[in-house]
């Protein structure tokens, strides 16, 4: 049976085949699934974009009493306030501020540190390196533990087998993903820092400093999808469709990896996206445990320093990186379950 | 809390992780509200002789810079920090329940303009908008708790409109509606108190994240403020002197730990008791325990006469499936034997549980892990199905057996383009390319009758109607050159009109490439039309083995009579109930031990019940398994009830 399948006869014939004209391929695309996902999904990003924008723009208005003031400090002489907000533009209508602010943006002017009077463009340009390496990193380290473990488990524990396996597994993971990153990440400090002195408990000097903080991040957010991971897998190794699969007679690798994990990817992908959004924010605390030179060491002293350009700045770009993520999630999720495009309102 | 509510409490606190997350909320809880008094004084003694001073006896987590107790000042902390996320909780419950409930309130169009703000807010994760809110109320625990209040609000708005919506669409809300009740008035009287159980789970889980991100703020230095100080400021001031002394930075860590551990895992438990939680874990299935797979039979006897014909496609010989249950394993095929030839097409009929489909998937070698299938003889093609495994084996199986399955609906991956399912057998099996395998997916999809079959092969299973996906699911089995196809049930899931497509369809693919079909069907109308033999199964076994044309005058077993009897024709009087088969199939876990028809069968006597009939053939010329196969017809009005006849 090893020869390559005869030429088989036609059986049946093509009964409607009807051409295919300029204009009627036009309406497909306009009316193409694809199109209407892309529209929508375009229009909700602009209108997310515009609500982030507002919002940081009206963060400095929002802060009880003047910015500058309680910046400078009580003891600042008058003069000195009255010039920064002339410099600030603080003292313009509020409408003109938000249209300055806007067009800044597009030129990518941030505005400008109350303190030090830098652009804040550049201290962000900055620190965002670092804690862009730290997030990828973690979000890679998570997906990297977490997929081949929970398909794994998932076919150890498919319908009927490894109750025990199942059962250790379940509660292990609810425990690893409830402990917080920043504790996770002092408890670390002490145990592979400070006691064994291992590792490096600060700063991104060498590449062995990376490794307590991606772990910190990415253990927690691993344990959780993981565990999503081998209740989807489990879940579609029944399916039907894996039995028709099976029926083809391929090969185990194809058979999870190329017809179970992407049909239990769906769910866990949605989550990923929440994890590596929710892993932007976290990169925060996780950032101030190990004094990691990044934006989230520079949002806290700006905050606590009343720096509200900066803080402005960098809740804007924590932002946008929230979104841009959503957004891949969103089209990832569509090329991987095409029904999902559809199944939209 | 009505009764039921009440014992599915006590269900959560029964589960072993329940229990130990409620005996940790309820410590952490009593030690909020009677705990400082006792220690109050201690935790805020300064000891200057003891600066900085590592665990010991008189200081168990060792002391801070101004020789304060840390462990007391851990335990101190515990009313702040719990009071703090517990006012975080309630904030984020309010104005969620505010902003979730202003649909129902506000009308459609005000109404889509929170939703759609509540969508938006949520995408951010809650620790930025802590941080935002955190910036705006200015730092400090008031600001704080607004802070993380509000970053938890959008959750529960949204919980609070999908837990609505499922609600408000309920019959009982509709009628007071109609009777003029106000909507404010429906929102307090109906709908509240139909979605508080999950609102107040979900709460349990909401405190325990707001515990967390409380400690995550005052570590930041944006929460609380010296001198006050809950565990997270414990730990701020802690880990800038962790080389002097670790535990004070470990002992609030723990307490954080614990205290958030315990409220999620409660929240968790609760979810999962009241049923609400997928991810925890799946129902308990069937089978229970593994079993040892297929093609670890001991080696059958070799029978007399076991030499196939050249032409037989398909040669089984007493073979069993069984499932491993409690109760020693249940068989639900108990030895059957039955062989096909090239071109012949075969049915299989039966109730349902009869053990037609699971003899299918025993032939195909589909039968989960947990069965055991065992056989004297299981050859397709001439290669024993009974070894193990192998590369061999899967390409004659792949490229030599088609199945077509009941569901085409849900038997397609619904992630793939239907060309790449079809190209892929092809990939495996007869390394075709990727481009080759492609187009001779498309030939596959022509060939059974799929319009358009390039652009169709592009598409995904939903875009296909139920008729078409069961067409590529045989131009599936197609893609190698099938001497065998199992149907198993191919036309149930599919209205009347496509259902004749389909037959037709493998009827044509029979006679024009010599394909012989195994046909799982309950449906002796169908079996009629396209088969030539038929196979009577009746709890595991075959009763009757008989060429179609004389199911309806010739059977000689009185199953067989009364399956064709209680099918209805265009003759069949109008006035008359359709005859039904009395009493009930046999529930394969308690076989009888004679024959398994005996307490339904009119002719039973007592060497039925005695002794099961073996399958043999009978002087008319096809097999059948009765003492009293005769060949006359009896009609289906005759078929009584067991108990009345009681003959010999």
């Amino acid at each position: 049976m090893t020869a390559a399948p005869a030429p088989a006869p036609e059986i049946g014939a093509d009964a409607e085949h009807a051409p295919v004209t300029g204009a009627s391929r036009l309406r497909r695309i306009a009316g193409h699934p694809w199109s209407r996902f892309a529209l929508r999904r375009a229009g909700r990003l602009l209108v997310s974009l515009w609500v982030l924008v507002t919002a940081s723009f009206l963060m400095i208005h929002l802060v009880p009493g003047d910015p500058v003031r309680a910046a400078l400090g009580p003891t600042a002489p008058a003069a000195l306030v009255a010039e920064r907000r002339a410099a600030l533009g603080l003292d313009d209508p509020l409408l003109t501020q938000y249209l300055t602010y806007v067009k800044g943006l597009f030129g990518g002017d941030l505005g400008t540190s109350i303190l030090t009077r830098l652009p804040v463009s550049d201290v962000v340009g900055q620190r965002l390196p670092a804690t862009l390496a730290l997030a990828a990193l973690a979000f890679l380290a998570a997906v990297v533990i977490a997929v081949p473990v929970g398909v794994v488990i998932g076919v150890l524990t498919r319908r009927g087998h490894g109750r025990r396996t199942e059962a250790a597994f379940t509660s292990g993971t609810i425990v690893l993903g409830t402990i917080p990153d920043f504790l996770l990440g002092v408890g670390l400090v002490y145990l592979l820092g400070v006691t064994l002195q291992w590792l490096p408990v600060a700063g991104n000097a060498t590449p062995a400093g990376y490794v307590l903080p991606v772990l910190s991040l990415a253990v927690g957010p691993a344990a959780i999808l993981a565990r999503i991971l081998r209740v989807e897998m489990v879940a579609v190794l029944d399916a039907d469709y894996l039995r028709t699969a099976r029926a083809k007679r391929l090969p185990a690798r194809s058979l999870y990896l190329g017809h179970a994990l992407p049909n239990a990817a769906t769910a866990s992908l949605t989550l990923s996206g929440l994890i590596l959004g929710a892993m932007v924010a976290g990169t925060v605390l996780v950032e101030n445990v190990f004094a990691w030179p990044g934006l989230g060491t520079t949002i806290v002293r700006s905050i606590l320093s009343k720096d509200y350009p900066l803080v402005q700045a960098i809740v804007l770009v924590y932002g946008l990186g929230v979104l841009l993520i959503n957004t891949a999630v969103d089209v990832a999720l569509a090329l991987l379950d095409p029904r999902s495009t559809i199944r939209e309102d | 809390m009505n009764r039921r509510t009440a014992h599915r409490w006590l269900r959560v606190l029964r589960t072993p992780m329940g229990r130990a997350a409620a005996a940790l909320v309820f410590v952490v809880l009593v030690l909020a509200v009677i705990g400082p008094a006792p220690w109050n004084a201690r935790a805020d003694a300064v000891d200057t002789a003891n600066i900085l001073a590592g665990p010991s006896g008189r200081h168990w987590a060792g002391t801070d810079n101004l020789g304060r107790d840390i462990a007391f000042r851990v335990l101190e902390a515990t009313r702040l920090s719990v009071g703090l996320a517990l006012a975080a909780t309630a904030i984020g419950v309010l104005v969620g329940l505010l902003l979730g409930t202003a649909p129902w309130l506000l009308g459609r169009r005000l109404g889509r303009l929170v939703t759609g703000a509540v969508q938006i807010a949520i995408a951010f994760p809650g620790l930025l908008l802590a941080l935002f809110f955190a910036v705006v109320f200015g730092v400090g625990a008031t600001g704080a708790v607004l802070a993380i209040g509000l970053a938890g609000a959008p959750t529960f708005a949204r919980l609070v409109q999908t837990l609505l919506a499922g609600v408000a669409a309920r019959d009982f809300v509709a009628a007071a509606r109609i009777a003029g009740v106000g909507r404010f008035r429906i929102l307090i009287r109906h709908l509240l108190p139909n979605i508080a159980e999950p609102l107040v789970v979900n709460a349990t889980m909401g405190a325990g994240g707001a515990l967390l991100a409380f400690a995550g703020l005052s570590f930041l230095g944006l929460g609380v403020q010296a001198p006050a100080y809950d565990w997270g400021r414990l730990l701020y001031d802690g880990i800038g002197v962790l080389y002097l002394n670790p535990a004070a930075a470990i002992a609030p860590a723990l307490a954080v730990l614990v205290a958030g551990l315990a409220l999620n895992l409660l929240g968790e438990s609760v979810a999962k008791g009241f049923g609400m939680d997928a991810l925890v874990g799946l129902p308990a299935s069937a089978h229970p325990s593994p079993a040892a797979p297929m093609g670890t039979a001991p080696p059958a006897p070799e029978s007399t006469d076991d030499s196939p014909a050249s032409d037989v496609v398909l040669d089984v010989r007493d073979l069993t499936v069984s499932f491993p249950a409690a109760g020693g394993p249940i068989r639900p095929v108990r030895g059957v034997t039955f062989s096909i030839r090239r071109g012949e097409a075969v049915a299989v009929v039966g109730e349902s549980g009869s053990g037609k489909s699971l003899t299918a998937l025993a032939v195909s070698r589909l039968i989960d892990a947990a069965g055991r299938v065992e056989a004297d003889r299981l050859h397709l093609l001439g290669a024993d199905l009974r070894e193990p495994d192998s590369a061999g084996q899967r390409r004659l199986l792949g490229s030599s057996l088609a199945m077509v399955f009941q569901d085409p609906a849900s038997s397609f991956n619904p992630t793939q383009r239907i060309g790449r399912q079809l190209a892929e057998t092809s990939r495996h099996h007869h390394g075709l390319g990727r481009r080759a395998a492609f187009s001779r997916a498309v030939d596959r999809l022509r060939a059974v009758r799929i319009t358009d079959p390039a652009r169709r092969a592009r598409q995904y299973p939903h875009e296909f109607s139920g008729g078409m996906r069961q067409r590529a699911m045989i131009g599936m089995g197609l893609m190698g050159s099938p001497a065998l196809i199992v149907a198993d049930e191919p036309t149930t899931a599919l209205d009347v009109t496509v259902q004749r497509q389909v037959l037709d369809l493998l009827t044509a693919i029979r006679r024009s490439d010599d394909v012989a079909l195994l046909l799982i069907s309950h449906d002796v109308a169908v079996v009629s039309e396209v088969c030539d033999r038929v196979l009577v199964m009746y709890a595991g076994r075959i009763v009757e083995d008989l060429p179609t044309d004389r199911l309806t005058t010739g059977a000689l077993h009185p199953y067989t009579r009364a399956l064709t009897a209680a099918v209805p024709r265009m003759d069949s009087p109008l006035d008359r109930p359709l005859p039904v088969i009395p009493g009930r199939p046999v529930d394969p876990a308690d076989v009888p031990p004679g024959c398994a028809y005996a307490a339904r069968c009119p002719l039973a006597s007592q060497r039925c019940r005695d002794e099961d009939p073996p399958l043999a053939q009978h002087p008319s010329g096809h097999r059948v398994a009765c003492w009293h196969a005769r060949p006359e017809p009896v009609h289906a009005e005759t078929v009584r009830p067991a108990s009345v006849v009681e003959t010999s």
